[in-house]
């Protein structure tokens, strides 16, 4: 009877299961991506993961620009940590250009990236919170970015795509108030993380929504090419910080927390325990650099004119610092040719920089290793055979970042 | 050498605990109130607008922060963010759009019911901000009317905090007749919306 | 240790002169070989007790416009994670047949990256189980990374190209003039060629 007035595809009365489109606009989704799901009943059968809403071709932009005009695409990238990304990019063309950082710039460097990796974990664990149903801890936490977002602004002036630094250094000195603002942070946010993980780590709601949800066994991850703390969830200590140290990272101490099952719950705690190990090394990052005395504390780049804006009461005065201004502004610098690739420890995972070079002013070729990108890959696999809702905490637990993902 | 950034160093005092929206023109007498019916209903709908954030990238995060604490959109009656488009009042764009994501923007506004407004969040939903390439849609404005620009890369909370003051006063000021007038009609015909 | 002149005497021990170009650029040892023994070279790295290469960081796709059999590059970033050794392995195809092996068999990571690959430059990964495009829209009927497809959408009205240094004279080293590009225009006027 009601064929004859719906026309019904082809093969759907025989069907056994519905599709459900996650699609790209869905509160759960943090970031642009769709999912379309096959569910039966409320078991999700397969999925089909399709990404590219907020294609912005960075690598095809990049071939265009000095190197200075890229680091605010990198800053897009991951754009909850935006100064991982720029120091990330600055060291690979500190490693290309052949330039040593002196200490105070790194340890100052590792100050702001530690800083950017809380950020990141801050906003991931607390809409693991949100999705679970408890919406108390992100609007609590928020708070305590704003404080990272002003110690951004004294430094650089801006809050989220920072484009901070500079090939060699920083772009100025970190002032007092720079500093009394770190040291503020340092001294309210332990208190804060505690009451974040008492409010979750032993909470039976949140403990039965995320263990053993989205588990995967580290020879998987292995193979997917997981990194970060996803990877680390799942029983490898691999992170790029200590097997191919940049930026002095080798001078600190600090502990890599690697979970067991690589479930939801463990992704959780390596993430709130990689806050606690951050909070370690920005505070010893502070101390050292607040042992550098009289002229070493003025120390803030290092000597690469060829790349770094003189000051401009020499612009103003001395001809050298002049010619070298205009050449830099106007991208008559040619770069050595070679390729090189660079790594660093993104709050995601490994975001790698592979950078050709043909001696011209623009790179020939720049690509981005972008984790989001690459594990996402294994969302399918993870959420096989478990319901709905498990599948917007798992998705929510990876910490995807549309604009890392997309490029 | 460096100009430290510093906000709200002169304490300025609290005039008064509560501020009072400003009653429009009429005639006011023992017990009653007399005005045109377009400032009332555009009183009543300009403080408590539903938005639908459409964040697709950083400006999403600065969005966060302005439903945060710290600079709270609630006050402005934007309390209930909601996320079916059948139920919102205003659709904020935060964010790049490609052209993959393009129909997907579309059809979310034709599913708004009227009256409905477009705010445009940052350089890139505006005109495709520093994205200047093929697959980036050069601003929001090739396939829907917008409202309300509000610029900058991102803008900053205080900034989306100004551009839904700026979307109250298109929408206290509305005429009730504008959504059915011809020249609203041949707006959306011009985007192929019937 | 695992020292890059052992991997480098190991894959010469077992492929003799079928890999070749060996370089070593910022300590990262670099070879390559034909295209049809991309999935024997990974095997090899990655079965063999003492070079273990299980990992792999980054596969994408390069184009050197103009060189014939070996425009279009595919390369591999391999990572060996228990002695901290990086590897790049590059394979080379003709634009007019882009055709190499997937190595989805092996690395499950390779799925996305080699799709990403195909759709910036149109390289057909033969064997992959779903090879269609990934971030751009389906439609699109051209590989935008190539070399020889500009950057901006050209339909578009709003933006003057003229006035943002397209185009015109001031091509920021890009824009084409009589003698090449604005660079190679530059070095033809002060009297050194580019070779």
């Amino acid at each position: 009877m009601s064929e004859q007035h719906i026309k019904l595809p082809e093969g759907s009365i025989e069907k056994t299961t519905t599709t459900l489109n996650l699609g790209p606009t869905h509160p759960a989704t943090h970031g642009v991506m769709q999912n379309i799901l096959e569910l039966d009943g409320e078991r999700i059968v397969s999925a089909e993961q399709t990404v590219g809403y907020i294609h912005r071709a960075f690598e095809k932009i990049a071939e265009r620009r000095p190197l200075y005009q890229i680091t605010p695409l990198t800053d897009r990238l991951n754009y909850c940590s935006s100064p991982i990304n720029n120091m990330g990019w600055h060291l690979t063309c500190e490693k290309l250009l052949g330039v040593q950082t002196p200490k105070r710039v790194d340890y100052l460097r590792i100050i702001i990236m530690e800083l950017a990796r809380i950020s990141d974990h801050l906003i991931c664990n607390s809409i693991v919170g949100v999705d679970s149903g408890a919406y108390t801890g992100f609007l609590y936490v928020m708070q305590y970015r704003e404080l990272i977002y002003e110690i951004y602004e004294e430094i650089c002036g801006s809050r989220l795509t920072t484009n901070i630094g500079r090939i060699g250094g920083f772009e100025r000195n970190f002032n007092d108030i720079a500093f009394r603002k770190i040291e503020k942070f340092l001294d309210e946010y332990p208190r804060v993380l505690k009451e974040f993980e008492n409010l979750f780590t032993r909470n039976r709601i949140f403990m039965d929504r995320t263990i053993g949800v989205g588990s995967i066994s580290a020879e998987r991850a292995l193979n997917y090419g997981f990194t970060g703390p996803n990877l680390r969830a799942a029983g490898v200590d691999y992170d790029v910080r200590v097997h191919s140290p940049y930026s002095s990272y080798e001078d600190f101490e600090f502990d890599i927390p690697v979970g067991t099952t690589g479930d939801c719950y463990d992704r959780f705690l390596v993430r709130n325990q990689e806050m606690w190990q951050s909070l370690r090394l920005i505070r010893d990052a502070y101390q050292k650099v607040q042992e550098f005395k009289g002229a070493e504390a003025d120390v803030y780049h290092a000597d690469v004119p060829e790349y770094y804006l003189p000051p401009k009461q020499d612009v103003y005065t001395k001809m050298e610092a002049l010619i070298w201004h205009f050449k830099i502004i106007m991208g008559e610098i040619d770069m050595p040719p070679g390729e090189v690739y660079n790594s660093v420890e993104g709050a995601n995972g490994e975001l790698g920089f592979y950078f050709i070079s043909d001696g011209g002013r623009t790179p020939y070729r720049l690509h981005f290793r972008r984790p989001c990108f690459i594990y996402y890959q294994a969302y399918e696999e993870l959420i096989k055979g478990s319901m709905l809702s498990d599948a917007i905490i798992v998705m929510s637990s990876l910490n995807l970042i549309a604009g890392e993902m997309d490029a | 050498m460096s100009r430290p950034v510093s906000f709200n160093i002169k304490k300025k005092p609290l005039v008064s605990d509560i501020s009072m929206a400003e009653m429009p023109e009429g005639h006011q007498g023992e017990g009653f109130f007399a005005t045109t019916l377009d400032s009332v209903i555009g009183l009543a709908r300009k403080n408590s607008i539903w938005p639908l954030p459409f964040a697709t990238s950083c400006c999403g995060i600065e969005f966060m922060a302005t439903m945060g604490a710290h600079y709270d959109l609630a006050r402005f009656g934007s309390e209930r963010v909601g996320f079916s488009p059948r139920q919102c009042d205003l659709l904020m764009v935060m964010g790049t759009i490609a052209k993959k994501m393009g129909p997907v923007v579309k059809q979310v506004y034709l599913q708004m019911a009227e009256p409905r407004w477009v705010i445009a969040v940052g350089a890139c939903a505006s005109s495709g901000g520093i994205f200047d390439t093929y697959s980036v849609l050069q601003g929001i404005d090739q396939v829907i009317p917008v409202d309300v620009y509000v610029p900058g890369c991102p803008p900053r909370p205080e900034a989306i905090l100004d551009g839904v003051m700026n979307i109250q006063k298109l929408v206290g000021k509305e005429s009730l007749r504008r959504r059915s007038s011809p020249g609203y009609k041949t707006l959306l015909e011009s985007y192929g919306i019937q | 240790m695992l020292s890059n002149e052992h991997i480098k005497q190991r894959l010469i021990e077992k492929f003799n002169d079928q890999v070749y170009g060996f370089e070593e650029p910022y300590g990262t040892l670099t070879f390559e070989a034909p295209r049809e023994m991309n999935l024997k070279v990974l095997n090899f790295l990655y079965d063999e007790e003492d070079l273990k290469f299980r990992f792999l960081t980054d596969l994408c796709g390069v184009h050197f416009p103009g060189q014939g059999e070996k425009e279009l590059a595919v390369v591999y970033h391999l990572h060996n994670l228990e002695d901290n050794v990086r590897i790049r392995f590059k394979v080379f195809a003709p634009l007019s047949k882009p055709d190499i092996y997937t190595a989805t068999g092996l690395f499950s990571s390779a799925n996305w990256m080699e799709r990403e690959t195909y759709d910036f430059y149109g390289i057909n990964f033969i064997g992959h189980p779903n090879l269609r495009r990934i971030l751009n829209v389906d439609e699109m009927d051209y590989f935008p990374l190539l070399k020889h497809y500009p950057l901006e959408d050209q339909s578009r009205v709003d933006k003057d190209d003229e006035m943002f240094g397209r185009g015109g004279s001031i091509g920021f080293g890009t824009a084409k003039t009589d003698h090449g590009t604005v660079v190679e225009a530059e070095k033809h006027n002060a009297g050194e060629e580019k070779v």
